[in-house]
């Protein structure tokens, strides 16, 4: 029996809107699997609920005519991943939420709900913030759309007001069409977990119209040791990254964004670029899933991988089912990585820091600290 | 003040006068005495109070009898044969000795079944990533898999020799 005074199934998103703002009291609930946990625990014990679980206008995707994405925001998470639209056109939001505790969780839990929630660890959130989503919020006094980018104002807090429905979840053609994408999730089991950490990187392929001279040069091997870099012949168009859990609310990127951009996709740099630039626009914490020195090990390696799986994928070769990443896999991290540096170099540990041109220089300030070619370096 | 609820349970028609804070577990085993929906965790993570909605296999702990209505409920009491025969998913788990203690089986029966009715074979790799919404304490999955394999797994390749 859960610990709640009233329950109301609203008809209609107006008619839960009206609930909500006739009654103080009354908090929305959707797939209960975030609401209900939380409840049973005495979290906003003794509230009001009103249902939109059964409101068939916020359920399913479809495409407009003009080819913008319309996500139910009481869609389920298995039934956005097998949805055709969202297979066909961003495949790696349905890899997303496939990630999501388990079987049934997957068949209750909304995404809606996963954004609404506000978690940072949310397993949709870094994908949502890659594809520039729109959030349609429906109040009393009609409704407004609100960039996913500026919908997190904390941990566990969003722009929306308790009266207000999400009702849809909208991503333009412009920010789907030609690309791809790579999540990656980080957890100690592959089930059943919250995300240690999410990383989304999503890119825009386009032809290099200089491709054919520069076929031959191949220094792609000393840094990624396996000798092949996908991407040949393409330029990195655009590109979107987004962290969950590397900072209280999802992140994006902009600048390592901006600084790759116009690159080569098969250029040896933009990991080493990713790896190290990302590092400025995030702030992971202590937690006692994770330190803040893993998470930083974490940031670095799952952006390179993220990256180089995206590239696959928009040259058509990409893995599928590559979102999971497991402590099985740590050994192929590298041995030293951000731990140990920062060990040997407690004064640098609290400061954002970042290598450039062969320099460790500080992330906020863009001082140089020290030379990375003396000492070795933090790789 | 109690609330009516209709809802097809196990193939039976019910109209249930049910408090609306109750969650679909209580509903049925307290109401309905359908005592195969175990409460483990009570959280979503133990996959213990496994029932099919309409055909999808939910955590009903963290489902609201409110949400059931017009909806069709089934559970392993509705699984028996006419004549008391067992389903094949049942018949499976006996066979591989995939039952311990059982506490975790009622649930796994039911995702069982939803595998059956989807209608396709799955790997023994895809198998373990769909009961990964369960917990089993006692067997270490492997009778489970070996009898999940045996209703929805790919026949078996005849060892040569």
């Amino acid at each position: 029996m859960y610990d709640i005074e009233k329950f109301y199934e609203a008809k209609s998103a107006g008619d839960a809107v009206a609930h909500l703002a006739a009654d103080p009291n009354a908090m929305v609930i959707s797939g209960g699997t975030d609401v209900l946990v939380k409840l049973r625990a005495g979290k906003g014990a003794g509230c009001d609920l009103v249902s939109i679980h059964e409101i068939p206008e916020l359920h399913g995707v479809d495409r407009t005519t003009d080819g913008t994405i319309v996500i139910g925001p009481a869609t389920c998470f298995t039934d956005i991943t097998n949805d055709p639209i969202i297979r066909e056109s961003l495949p790696y939001l349905g890899e997303a939420v496939d990630t999501v505790g388990g079987p049934q969780i997957r068949s209750m839990g909304t995404i809606g709900g996963n954004l609404c929630n506000g978690a940072t660890s949310a397993d949709s959130a870094a994908t949502m913030q890659t594809l520039n989503a729109r959030l349609v919020l429906q109040g009393p006094d009609g409704s407004r759309e609100v960039p996913v980018t500026e919908f997190y104002t904390g941990p566990g807090r969003t722009v929306r007001k308790r009266e207000e429905v999400l009702i849809a979840i909208l991503v333009k053609p412009e920010d789907y069409i030609g690309w791809s994408g790579c999540y990656i999730k980080y957890g100690k089991r592959k089930s059943m977990e919250i995300a240690t950490l999410g990383c989304c990187v999503r890119v825009k392929l386009e032809a290099d119209p200089g491709a054919e001279k520069a076929a031959g040069v191949s220094s792609s091997e000393e840094a990624s040791g396996s000798g092949f870099l996908p991407g040949a012949g393409y330029v990195l168009g655009d590109v979107c990254i987004g962290y969950a859990v590397a900072a209280p609310t999802p992140t994006r990127c902009r600048n390592t964004e901006k600084l790759l951009t116009g690159m080569k996709a098969d250029d040896p740099k933009i990991y080493d670029l990713i790896a190290e630039h990302v590092l400025e626009e995030v702030s992971p914490r202590d937690s006692w899933r994770a330190s803040r020195d893993f998470r930083i090990q974490l940031i670095k390696e799952m952006a390179r991988r993220a990256l180089e799986q995206a590239i696959l994928r928009g040259t058509g070769k990409g893995t599928p089912g590559a979102s999971y990443f497991s402590p099985v896999e740590l050994d192929e991290m590298g041995e030293a990585g951000g731990q140990v540096w920062e060990a040997e170099h407690p004064e640098e540990k609290e400061m954002p820091v970042y290598k450039k041109d062969g320099e460790v220089l500080n992330g906020q300030t863009g001082q140089v600290i020290r030379d990375t070619d003396k000492k070795g370096g933090d790789q | 003040m109690l609330a009516i609820v209709h809802m097809t349970v196990n193939g039976v028609e019910q109209e249930l006068a049910v408090d609306p804070r109750e969650s679909l577990l209580e509903t049925l085993r307290n109401r309905l005495n359908l005592t195969s929906v175990k409460k483990g965790c009570g959280v979503g993570e133990c996959g213990a109070c496994t029932v099919m909605v309409d055909g999808t296999c939910v955590d009903s702990c963290l489902y609201l009898t409110m949400w059931a209505e017009g909806k069709h409920i089934l559970t392993v009491e509705g699984l028996k044969g006419r004549s008391g025969e067992l389903n094949p998913v049942q018949q499976a788990f006996i066979d591989e000795a995939a039952v311990q203690c059982g506490f975790c089986t009622p649930g796994l029966i039911m995702t069982g079944v939803e595998l059956v009715d989807s209608g396709r074979r799955y790997t023994r790799e895809e198998l373990r990533k769909l009961i990964s919404g369960h917990l089993c304490r006692c067997t270490g999955y492997e009778n489970i898999l070996n009898a999940l394999e045996k209703v929805v797994g790919y026949p078996k390749t005849e060892e040569k020799g």
